[in-house]
């Protein structure tokens, strides 16, 4: 998709690759690196830095009224240690911008 | 390896309809190839540029400056841009996953879909769910495999129809697959179409297919603790089945654990413990199955 949206500006680089993955997004931060290392050579965006925003897995607790974080993507509330079956952040896996040339 | 790993972005094949349908468009012309506008500012010809792709809700952030026209290409390859994006990298996915969801819900076909890792007994617990239906829904099945049409053949033994996907060296089942796939069913009167996913506890967590109801596997055998390993696939469903609960005494199955582990991930979601085997647990599974999709179908005024 990045190509694709390089090639529409008519960009001649692409320079750097922002996103954000969420920890519940099923992608490992690395791992994509790691594929992206494999991907990028012969394109446009070959020398392209990729940038991920770690976005943590945020429920809401309606027995406190608020939301929390939660680091080991387990939905208890650190509060009342009751389950949050409500979701608020943390499936992000999109591109927020790139900076092309 | 999943080629697509990592997961979903690399493996993306670029939007093709979308660039198709781009490049038979006319090109257009805007500030930059235009002779007879020598001298301009960037921030104008991109914004016109803009327009033309409005509905893509790219935005392109250019410092503002003029040049004149010889710089006018140079200009265009050395100055640093920002493209605004802000697009899911799975957004082809979701908007395939959608056009099914209204498809199904215009044939009024409550579709499943069934996640476990490898060997958790999706198969036998469809042709189970089969049996335990006994023809109270008229059901098709879309089976997805690296390899192999193994699963097929032994539900196509069970009498419904049954259509395979090999996926290759993909691990998942992605919207686009399922569209072809459910079209080679004979949907005629069909009320169930159940799907039943690559074996994998990562990545088909990410694809939406546009089912109604999904459904987690998880056999004794695999240890009370996957869902805390697995949080995002357990998280995202609407039914968690253990399985093989005939093996639970054999491999020291901690029941107790077990569901508190689900329920740590899973706090919504329904449990059922399982087996095809003695039928535990199956009519359970399948009235929670029968009112799902007359639920469905209920919301649907098209098909009252």
């Amino acid at each position: 998709m990045a190509l694709e949206k390089a090639r529409e500006a008519r960009a001649a680089r692409v320079d750097v690759i922002h996103l954000r993955i969420g920890a519940l997004s099923g992608v490992v931060p690395d791992a994509l690196r790691f594929a992206y290392e494999a991907l990028i050579p012969g394109t446009i965006a070959q020398k392209a830095e990729l940038t991920i925003e770690e976005v943590p897995a945020r429920f809401w607790c309606a027995e406190c009224h608020q939301e929390f974080e939660s680091e080991d993507m387990l939905a208890e509330c650190p509060r009342c240690s009751r389950p949050s079956g409500e979701l608020r952040a943390g499936r992000e896996m999109e591109i927020t911008s790139m900076e092309i040339e | 390896m999943c080629e697509e790993c990592g997961c979903g972005l690399p493996g993306e094949t670029p939007a093709e309809i979308q660039a198709q349908s781009r490049e038979n468009r006319p090109r257009h012309s805007h500030g930059h190839n235009q002779e007879q506008d020598p001298d301009h500012s960037d921030g104008l010809s991109h914004g016109q540029h803009h327009h033309h792709d409005g509905e893509d809700a790219v935005h392109e952030h250019v410092p503002s400056h003029t040049h004149t026209h010889e710089e006018n290409s140079a200009a265009l390859a050395v100055s640093r841009r920002t493209l605004d994006l802000r697009r899911p990298i799975l957004e082809k996915n979701d908007r395939l996953a959608e056009r099914n969801r209204g498809f199904f819900q215009a044939r009024g076909l409550f579709a499943l879909n069934v996640l476990s890792a490898p060997g958790s007994g999706k198969t036998t617990f469809l042709l189970a769910s089969l049996r335990s239906l006994n023809g109270r829904l008229k059901a098709g099945v879309v089976v997805g495999d690296l390899a192999t049409d193994n699963d097929a053949q032994r539900l196509r033994e069970s009498g419904v129809p049954v259509v395979q996907i090999t996926t290759g060296t993909v691990c998942h089942l992605d919207a686009e697959m399922v569209a072809r796939a459910v079209r080679q069913l004979d949907l005629n009167g069909m009320d169930l179409v159940m799907i039943e996913n690559v074996g994998n506890l990562v990545c088909p967590a990410s694809y939406d297919l546009g089912e109604d109801l999904r459904v987690v596997l998880l056999s004794v055998t695999e240890g009370e603790d996957k869902p805390l390993k697995y949080p995002p696939i357990f998280q995202a469903a609407h039914a968690v089945v253990v399985t093989k609960m005939d093996l639970a005494q054999a491999c020291n199955f901690d029941h107790d654990t077990a569901i508190l582990n689900i329920r740590r991930v899973a706090p919504s979601a329904r449990i059922f413990e399982t087996s095809a085997k003695t039928g535990q647990g199956l009519a359970e599974w399948r009235d929670f199955l029968l009112d799902q999709q007359a639920q469905a179908r209920a919301r649907d005024p098209l098909l009252v």
